[in-house]
């Protein structure tokens, strides 16, 4: 996983609540076995007219130009704004895929499903949970007649708007370390195998109808 | 720094300690008291980490074609073999057709991943009961019918329906692809503990209300968010009356709650059912097993971070209206009207919903016409929903403005004992089609799809806008409401049958 390093970004909003997995990326696309690619169908039913097909060239399929990453504004953003229980449903990782192969780095919500906001860390994805009169604030200034950029700064915890009012938010050590540093967090559990194969052969003893 | 707004309005919370525990009593109770949650997290936990980050071992997992590929995949590209293959069970379901099995899969895209799930299983030695296997089914329906779920294990699978197992008194949750990933190749999940709740639906549920409506009447209560961050324990004397299937119908639906994970305590109902399954433990094994597995409840006097208190009798069979499964309500009710809801936020939800439905705030849920209904799926594609929805369409005719009407077993097994009680003519000779077992119109990875603007009844679990197919309309109802409405061609009160 690549390191997750400071950077500025277009804010994109998406102002809807129970943005579910299945919108952000449609079941037709999950036949595929590749983690790549999936960006071109992000929210593909929202984003074209047409019914998106796998495998299919969407560069010249009819654009929805109701649909926000439509909007010559959002075209570079890199942040999405939402609202509450983002990613809910479905656990398909497709989804966290198809955001990040289309370019998004950070997620702001008020809350996140909780399959959805794991799986956003294994792929280089900051979900970002912000109370919701901050939320409000940032729709009306991601709405203006020019885009809102922000800083993201996960070293130090914290986003940073134009005019320099900073934002804290609360991230898990973890996690944010995983993130800094690009980890492979299977790596880091085989460093313990011993003590899983300790565990497991305690299990086998006291439950053996378990193995 | 100057006027940052986003600091106004601030409240800073500071939690007061409360001196009561140290009445003794009091402090005995609550450290001895253990919730389930806690027994079935300590029994599997390998290590903690200073901030509290857990590594928990995982018993069975289970696996489908569609969240996998890209897990054996990156085992092969980083060189690792599976931990323990013995834990792993696998069967596709998503993309499998529920017509004529011989003929295989016609969709090039989907016979690849169901192939590619066959070579992984045999390349790195995991059980899979192939698409011709009557074993085959839905992973859900699958895994407790082979007794390979058993109380008290910890239960990962790459698809968030995986709390469907909680039913045993196994803590089961939905995973993402690398977490897939990160079981098959450390048998275990980084995770940490979450908060506790338990709902008690309380006294008797009415003539004709199912395990389906009382968590539909859950998710309406408490959101789809509401149990976000918790695993839930689902108590009191209406779970305690529930068949196991009913009670997997429940946990199947607490992830449309919010919640990964929702679990019930074992009783005499849960050592019945897995008794004599495939896979359950025999003779002394089994002895010593039962006795394991009736110490997995809440003790007396545990604590919960949230209680909540339902009345059993207050639930009606219940529709959903919109696309959220918490937009729902009792058939007796009338679509609601965003023009009286406060919050705006929820107001502009509700009208989008509306709109995307194609229904009129107002109208009654019994008016509203049907064109297609679909039976089966995790939720209810067991033998006891089969029976209900035949106890219905026995000897009646599904309406002529019907599309369609599919019944869809959850397993090879679930069919051929449907097809031993004669479910299957029943079906038939009231105009349902009999399929051969999959997922199939609960999220239409297959043929079964709804084309724009149709409406399905659907014993399914979600309702999202294109779930069934783009711009298709999806209600949740329980399967006898599904086979009134196929019979009746719109919504009815299945009590009124």
């Amino acid at each position: 996983m690549e390191k997750f390093v400071k950077f500025d970004g277009v804010v994109a909003p998406l102002d809807r609540s129970n943005v579910d997995t299945d919108a952000i990326i449609p079941k037709q696309f999950l036949k595929s076995i590749k983690r790549s690619g999936f960006g071109p169908n992000l929210f593909d039913e929202w984003r074209y007219l047409d019914q998106g097909q796998p495998d299919q060239d969407c560069s010249g399929r009819p654009l929805n130009p109701s649909f926000v990453l439509n909007d010559p504004r959002y075209r570079s953003a890199t942040i999405l704004l939402a609202r509450e229980n983002f990613g809910c449903g479905s656990s398909r990782e497709h989804a966290p895929w198809a955001l990040a192969d289309y370019g998004f780095k950070v997620i702001i919500a008020p809350s996140f499903a909780d399959i959805f906001f794991n799986n956003c860390f294994k792929n280089g994805i900051l979900p970002i949970v912000l109370d919701t009169k901050k939320v409000d604030l940032l729709f009306v200034e991601a709405s203006r007649n020019e885009a809102l950029v922000l800083s993201v700064d996960l070293d130090a915890q914290q986003l940073t708007t134009p005019v320099g009012d900073l934002i804290p938010f609360d991230v898990d050590p973890f996690r944010r370390l995983c993130l800094l540093q690009g980890l492979d967090d299977i790596g880091l559990t085989l460093q313990h195998a011993e003590e899983i194969r300790a565990f497991e052969e305690r299990r086998r003893a006291s439950a053996p109808w378990v193995f | 720094m100057k006027n940052n707004k986003y600091e106004k309005d601030e409240f800073v919370l500071y939690v007061v300690p409360t001196y009561s525990c140290l009445i003794k009593p009091q402090v005995d109770r609550a450290m001895s008291a253990k919730t389930l949650y806690d027994k079935l997290w300590e029994a599997h936990l390998v290590r903690t980490d200073e901030d509290g980050t857990g590594l928990l071992y995982i018993d069975r997992h289970l696996v489908h074609e569609v969240t996998s590929p890209q897990a054996f995949e990156g085992l092969r590209m980083a060189g690792r073999m599976p931990w323990r293959t013995g834990a792993v069970i696998a069967t596709p379901d998503h993309n499998v057709p529920t017509t004529d099995r011989a003929a295989g899969i016609v969709d090039p895209i989907a016979r690849v991943q169901v192939e590619t799930l066959d070579r992984n299983c045999q390349e790195f030695g995991i059980t899979e009961f192939g698409m011709n296997d009557v074993r085959q089914g839905v992973v859900h329906v699958v895994g407790p019918e082979q007794g390979l779920i058993l109380p008290g294990m910890s239960v990962v699978c790459g698809d968030s329906h995986t709390s469907t197992h909680g039913a045993l008194g196994a803590l089961a949750f939905g995973i993402g692809t690398s977490e897939v990933e990160h079981v098959l190749a450390t048998q275990c999940l980084i995770q940490k503990k979450s908060k506790s709740m338990r709902i008690s639906i309380d006294g008797e549920l009415g003539p004709g209300v199912t395990a389906k409506d009382v968590v539909l009447a859950i998710i309406g209560e408490i959101g789809t968010a509401g149990g976000t961050g918790y695993v839930i324990e689902f108590a009191g004397a209406v779970i305690r009356a529930l068949s196991m299937e009913g009670r997997m119908t429940v946990c199947n639906m607490t992830i449309e709650a919010g919640a990964r994970a929702g679990i019930v305590a074992v009783d005499d109902t849960t050592i019945e059912y897995v008794r004599g399954k495939p896979h359950a433990p025999r003779g002394e094994q089994w002895q010593a097993a039962e006795v394991a597995w009736r110490q997995l409840h809440s003790d007396e006097g545990a604590r919960f971070d949230r209680e909540i208190h339902i009345d059993g009798a207050s639930i009606a069979p219940q529709v959903t209206w919109g696309t959220s499964p918490e937009m729902v309500v009792s058939v007796l009710d009338r679509v609601p009207d965003p023009a009286v809801e406060p919050d705006p936020v929820r107001a502009e939800g509700m009208r989008r919903a509306l709109d995307y439905m194609g229904l009129q705030a107002g109208t009654p849920i019994n008016e509203i016409p049907v064109d297609l209904v679909f039976i089966g799926s995790c939720t209810n594609g067991r033998i006891e929903d089969l029976r209900a929805a035949a106890a219905i369409a026995r000897g009646r005719r599904v309406a002529k403005t019907l599309v369609q009407a599919l019944v869809v077993p959850g397993s090879g097994l679930v069919k051929e004992q449907a097809e031993r009680e004669g479910l299957d003519r029943i079906f038939i000779d009231a105009g349902f089609e009999w399929r051969a077992p999959g997922c199939s119109m609960c999220l239409a990875m297959n043929a079964d799809q709804l084309q724009p603007g149709q409406r399905c009844a659907s014993t399914s679990n979600r309702n999202f806008e294109g779930r069934q197919g783009k711009e298709g309309r999806t209600h949740l109802v329980g399967p006898a409401m599904a086979a009134a409405a196929a019979i009746a061609g719109h919504f009815v009160d299945v009590r009124d049958f």
